[in-house]
């Protein structure tokens, strides 16, 4: 192995990382200069003429604003019962001993990701259908929640078993009851991973297309991601600069939610005091 | 006072953890639970505690049956072997948490928790959380956290094994103390025979379900009442040797040591003598047991010497400064009253 080998294996590493850095920047680097373009394309470049016009342009369609609040409703009302739920059956599976127990999480698993997947949109629709739930956002609630449960139950459950269970012995022999002992002691203490479950679940939500796009007819009602599709010029094609100045305003409220979750809880996956 | 009754555990898939204890606890005793790892100490701690339901048997605290008490109708306060210091709360709230549950005022709680912590040096640390202690200070803050409750009984899962060594003598001493002042009846887990020892009032040695003997520290020491007993306590294992009846003695290793009453001539018995009680001489004595030095180990202020007898291998002691050379030939006398003679059937002490 000579220096010249070696320089050049060093060069050619680089080079590589710079491609794949070049790769991943480029669609974030378009969103950010492409909304400030008066006359945007596909190309990354430095606005030629700088203006906020698009963003007065997009003020104009009557969904744009109203879509990003369905989006937030969703979001919330999704996470909100994902979080609750995920919570009670994962402390529930943690700490009681269920013949299969594995099997079961193992199972929901697999089924979690046929519910919400392309293949049983066709009963899913019907189900609400039956239901009386179409045009509802908590029937979509319902629906998108079913199909994150089964992965936030299961990385909750192996959060809550990394709780020490001499936590809640102890506050039992003080006579804690379970509920003030879950309100006490395991929610506290299991309150980073909690915050990971529910920015997990904001973000799936935010960007889920399918799933809102089948079961909400009234425009009024339909998410950002689903408005996103109906910007395009009279001529059929798409209105980059309408795409692209949502896309960033679409985009800003998942930041800010990420960057304080982690800033309040920090995003760590496992209990107790380290030693 | 802690009576237990015939009691008996048995956990699903049939293992007998506790197999029909009886047992009672004096007001105000210090009383340790002493056994190897799986004899069953900790779960009887936890029975007491009502974090494990019996299987049959009945468990007493002064005269009131808790049996079908819940943990926390009994009265009891525990620390457990890890402390189980909640880490989102400080200490000033950890130790006011059982005051909380009794739903007592802020002010009252905080008043006699900065009380509690102050009489056990935890003053300055009130605001801190747990992760930011040593050792030796959370288990303070897990003690004071069983004192603020003002419970009848203490129980301590192994309150020692979590500190290092030199950190352990002084809690130890802490410990006792604490006991003392308090008077409060405190019954202790612990597989470390010296622990109990210095610690205890009274010590009861476990071994698979049973309790095997349960005395005084200085009895359980002195005479113990089995040969697993015997094995199981003191820092030096003590010698176990077969030896036979003969005529008005024992003959063992090559020597002869005093017989006791109500053994039938050429009886096979052990003879179990510890190391402390087993002087090396290095002249012949009348009755002594004599072999070759093997190993030498320092304990300090004395020294171990492993003698090696007939192929069998003797522990001793010496004063330090007189150890012998490998292989030079010694002789082990025994101290006078301090042999015991064990049955070789079911290992129990001949009186």
């Amino acid at each position: 192995m000579s220096l010249a080998k070696a320089v050049v294996a060093r060069i050619l590493t680089y080079v590589g990382i710079a491609l794949a850095t070049g790769f991943f920047a480029l669609p974030l680097l378009w969103l950010l200069s492409a909304p400030f373009d008066d006359s945007p394309s596909y190309g990354v470049h430095w606005p030629s003429h700088l203006t906020l016009h698009n963003f007065a342009a997009l003020g104009h369609n009557p969904y744009a604003f109203g879509s990003l609040v369905n989006s937030v409703l969703l979001g919330a009302g999704t996470m909100l019962l994902v979080v609750v739920v995920a919570a009670l059956a994962a402390y529930a599976l943690s700490r009681v001993r269920i013949p299969g127990r594995d099997a079961l999480l193992y199972g929901l698993l697999l089924l979690s990701s046929v519910i919400t997947g392309t293949a049983a949109m066709v009963p899913i629709f019907l189900l609400i259908f039956q239901l009386g739930l179409i045009d509802s956002r908590f029937g979509v609630v319902l629906v998108l929640s079913g199909g994150l449960l089964p992965a936030a139950i299961f990385l909750l459950k192996d959060f809550i078993d990394t709780i020490p269970r001499s936590y809640e012995e102890s506050a039992r022999v003080f006579g804690a009851t379970p509920l003030q002992i879950l309100r006490h002691i395991v929610v506290p203490v299991a309150r980073p991973g909690l915050a990971t479950i529910a920015v997990w679940t904001v973000v799936q939500v935010w960007g889920s297309f399918l799933t809102p796009f089948i079961l909400l007819r009234d425009p009024d009602k339909q998410p950002a991601a689903v408005l996103v599709r109906t910007f395009y010029t009279e001529g059929g094609s798409p209105n980059l600069a309408l795409i692209s100045t949502f896309s960033l305003l679409y985009s800003i409220p998942v930041v800010l939610m990420y960057l304080f979750a982690w800033s309040r809880y920090g995003f760590r996956f496992h209990g107790g005091i380290k030693s | 006072m802690v009576t237990v009754e015939g009691l008996t555990k048995e956990f699903p898939g049939g293992v007998r953890a506790l197999d029909g204890l009886n047992l009672s606890i004096m007001d105000g005793e210090f009383f340790a639970l002493l056994g190897p790892s799986g004899c069953g100490k900790t779960t009887l701690l936890r029975t007491i505690a009502g974090l494990e339901s019996p299987t049959s048997g009945a468990v007493r605290i002064g005269d009131r049956d808790v049996t079908p008490l819940a943990p926390g109708a009994r009265n009891v306060a525990m620390v457990f072997q890890d402390y189980a210091l909640f880490p989102h709360m400080t200490v000033r709230e950890n130790i006011a948490y059982p005051l909380k549950i009794k739903r007592q005022p802020r002010g009252e709680r905080e008043a006699r928790a900065g009380e509690i912590g102050g009489q056990l040096g935890l003053a300055g640390l009130m605001p801190r959380r747990p992760a930011e202690l040593s050792g030796g200070q959370q288990q303070r803050v897990a003690l004071a956290r069983a004192v603020a409750c003002r419970p009848s009984v203490f129980l301590f899962d192994e309150p020692l094994s979590n500190l290092d060594a030199r950190l352990r003598l002084e809690a130890r001493t802490f410990l006792k103390r604490l006991q003392r002042e308090l008077a409060v009846t405190t019954v202790f887990v612990t597989h470390d025979q010296a622990e109990a020892l210095a610690l205890a009032d009274r010590i009861a040695v476990m071994d698979a379900g049973q309790i095997r003997q349960i005395g005084t520290a200085r009895e359980v020491f002195r005479r113990p009442s089995t040969t697993f007993v015997a094995n199981f306590i003191g820092s030096t294992p003590m010698n176990l040797l077969s030896g036979e009846v003969r005529g008005d003695g024992i003959a063992v290793a090559g020597g002869t040591v005093p017989r006791p009453d109500g053994l039938s001539d050429g009886e096979p018995v052990t003879v179990g003598i510890r190391p402390e009680y087993l002087p090396v001489l290095t002249s012949a004595q009348h009755g002594a047991l004599s072999g070759e030095v093997s190993i030498v180990e320092h304990l300090g202020t004395s020294s171990l010497v492993t003698v090696e007898i007939d192929g069998e291998l003797v522990a001793g002691t010496v004063a330090e400064g007189d150890e012998p050379d490998t292989g030079t030939r010694v002789w082990l006398r025994p101290v006078p009253g301090r042999v015991l003679i064990y049955r070789v059937g079911d290992g129990t002490l001949v009186s």
